[in-house]
């Protein structure tokens, strides 16, 4: 399995322990442990509130807001993917891409060909669809060849059928560059679809960490992909009759 | 095709559109444009949209304006002793130009606007970047600024004439203080209003400041500095027509002063003329800028 190798080979690529984030009163991550191997592809489960974008945001060094202890390593070529696209749309969609590299101008144009998007190298941000947007986002995080790629729930904003063909884009193309993933989502098959590991967060801790054992790529149908997502709903504390 | 023809063709499309969905459905293939069937080949207008555009249409206020002037000086509505007829204005205009008085004025006239302009443009973009990009001259600039503006500009013409005099320096001082706040308050806006979610993909990307600056901060604020700019260039004419009246030798306003003193109302006309057009025409100038500086933008305007 790719998690396994992925796991064997050399040191993890991120590295949390004993974390703790507070905002005023309330302690949004509790005592977290975590690991990462090098080019493993790890999606983070929980319930809205549950630290899942504060544990982000901490490793992209962007919570500056929130008071804690802990000691975290990530390395320092990361790229994050956003909600939203967060192009600029003053800048055309190459300008967008190789934003703040020199001489990146080549590399940029084949990460937007590798993305689908060949030939709207001039386009304006806004005239590009959703998916499209999305889909130029993820070049330019990939363009800076990343160790490790934070996404933040990055097909939420997206329609059912544009959702499904970027989660295989997103595999694919962290398949061919190998960077450590950590998906922040709310979608349960969206997690077991892609990732390598599930990490459930409860209460601001792992509360489930769970390896999934299926070739890729996988399908909702399979009844082994069925068993891991009720597991991780179970965790979630959804069952297949209702909320317990 | 006649305007007729043109209207039963606009009515057809219009019938038409209720039916398209059907062929939509039928055709299956992708269909080329000669095969869209009954859906409407021209380009279809926003329905909440403010419409065509329409050619030269900026000039069309102007134009009215012109014509029902033309209308009432010629049926005697207007008394040529309070206000002259338009071609007895543009009859002065060509005199006055023909012994080359019209010019001289004009040039300096112009010139002292736009030199004015651009200390109190720069002064204001300058002081609205130091204000919007940090704490520190937030705290010295704004509270002063916001002082700054409560005064009238105007009123501190005696005090300007005190210390400089009342030679060019006066002028060109109080037209660059009088356009100073526009350019400030605007550009101090667009700055602080800079989507803080692009601060945070700044740093995420690994901006140097100074890629920050000219990526993000500088094109962002540029709508903003923009409407500043317009306001500023229009009150640039403002401030000057003031200041050309006080102890001046020379400039469109010292013309019209001296045509007070003799009762020459075609002349004042004439200089009222010039600076409307004046006005107008930088602002349209200034607006073709922004169009082209601004093409990312896709308004309701576009």
């Amino acid at each position: 399995m790719a998690a396994d190798t992925g796991r064997l080979a050399g040191p993890p690529a991120v590295r949390v322990t004993g974390l703790v984030r507070r905002f005023g009163p309330r302690t949004v991550i509790d005592d977290l442990d975590l690991e990462i191997a090098a080019g493993e592809f790890v999606a983070l489960l929980g319930h809205s509130g549950s630290g899942k974008s504060t544990l982000l945001r901490a490793l992209a060094d962007l919570d500056y807001d929130a008071e804690g202890s802990g000691s975290l390593y990530a390395p320092s070529a990361l790229s994050m993917v956003f909600q939203d696209s967060r192009l600029l749309p003053w800048l055309r969609v190459l300008d967008n891409v190789v934003l703040g590299m020199r001489g990146a101008i080549d590399r940029g144009r084949d990460a937007l060909a590798e993305v689908g998007l060949a030939g709207r190298e001039r386009a304006w941000p806004n005239q590009l669809s959703g998916g499209e947007q999305q889909r130029a986002a993820l070049a330019r995080s990939l363009v800076r060849e990343p160790q490790l790629l934070l996404a933040d729930e990055p097909f939420g904003a997206l329609d059912a059928l544009t959702r499904i063909r970027m989660q295989r884009l997103l595999r694919e193309l962290c398949d061919r560059h190998c960077p450590a993933v950590l998906l922040v989502t709310h979608d349960v098959d969206e997690a077991v679809l892609l990732a390598d590991r599930v990490v459930v967060l409860q209460h601001g801790r792992a509360g489930l960490d769970l390896p999934i054992d299926l070739p890729q790529p996988r399908s909702p149908r399979d009844v082994d992909f069925q068993r891991y997502r009720e597991q991780l709903l179970a965790a979630l504390g959804v069952t297949a009759d209702g909320v317990v | 095709m006649s305007e007729a023809q043109l209207r039963a063709a606009d009515l057809a499309v219009a019938t038409a559109r209720p039916q398209a969905p059907a062929a939509v459905i039928d055709a299956n293939q992708p269909s080329s444009p000669a095969a869209a069937g009954p859906w409407p080949q021209a380009k279809r207008r926003r329905r909440l949209g403010p419409g065509k555009r329409i050619p030269y249409g900026r000039v069309l206020g102007p134009v009215l304006l012109l014509g029902l002037w033309s209308l009432a000086s010629a049926t005697g509505l207007l008394d040529p002793r309070i206000v002259s007829a338009p071609w007895s204005v543009i009859a002065t205009a060509a005199q006055l130009s023909a012994r080359g008085e019209l010019q001289a004025d004009l040039l300096i006239s112009a010139r002292r606007a736009l030199i004015g302009l651009g200390f109190g443009v720069t002064a204001g973009t300058l002081l609205a970047v130091l204000a919007g990009l940090s704490r520190v001259g937030d705290a010295v600039v704004d509270g002063a600024m916001q002082v700054k503006r409560s005064i009238p500009a105007l009123a501190l013409i005696p005090l300007m004439i005190l210390w400089l005099g009342i030679d060019e320096k006066m002028k060109i001082v109080t037209i660059a203080i009088f356009v100073l706040a526009p350019v400030y308050i605007n550009t101090y806006a667009a700055l602080t209003g800079i989507d803080s979610r692009y601060v945070e993909l700044a740093e995420v990307v690994g901006l140097s400041r100074w890629q920050f600056l000219r990526r993000v901060v500088v094109p962002g604020a540029l709508p903003g500095w923009f409407v500043g700019l317009r306001l500023s260039v229009t009150g640039s004419w403002l401030a000057l027509i003031v200041v050309e009246q006080i102890n001046a030798t020379s400039g469109i306003g010292y013309m019209m002063f001296q045509a007070q003193q003799y009762g020459q109302t075609n002349v004042i006309l004439v200089g009222l003329l010039v600076y409307g057009l004046f006005g107008f025409i930088t602002d349209a100038l200034v607006r073709l800028t922004e169009r082209r500086a601004l093409a990312w933008r896709r308004t309701l305007a576009g």
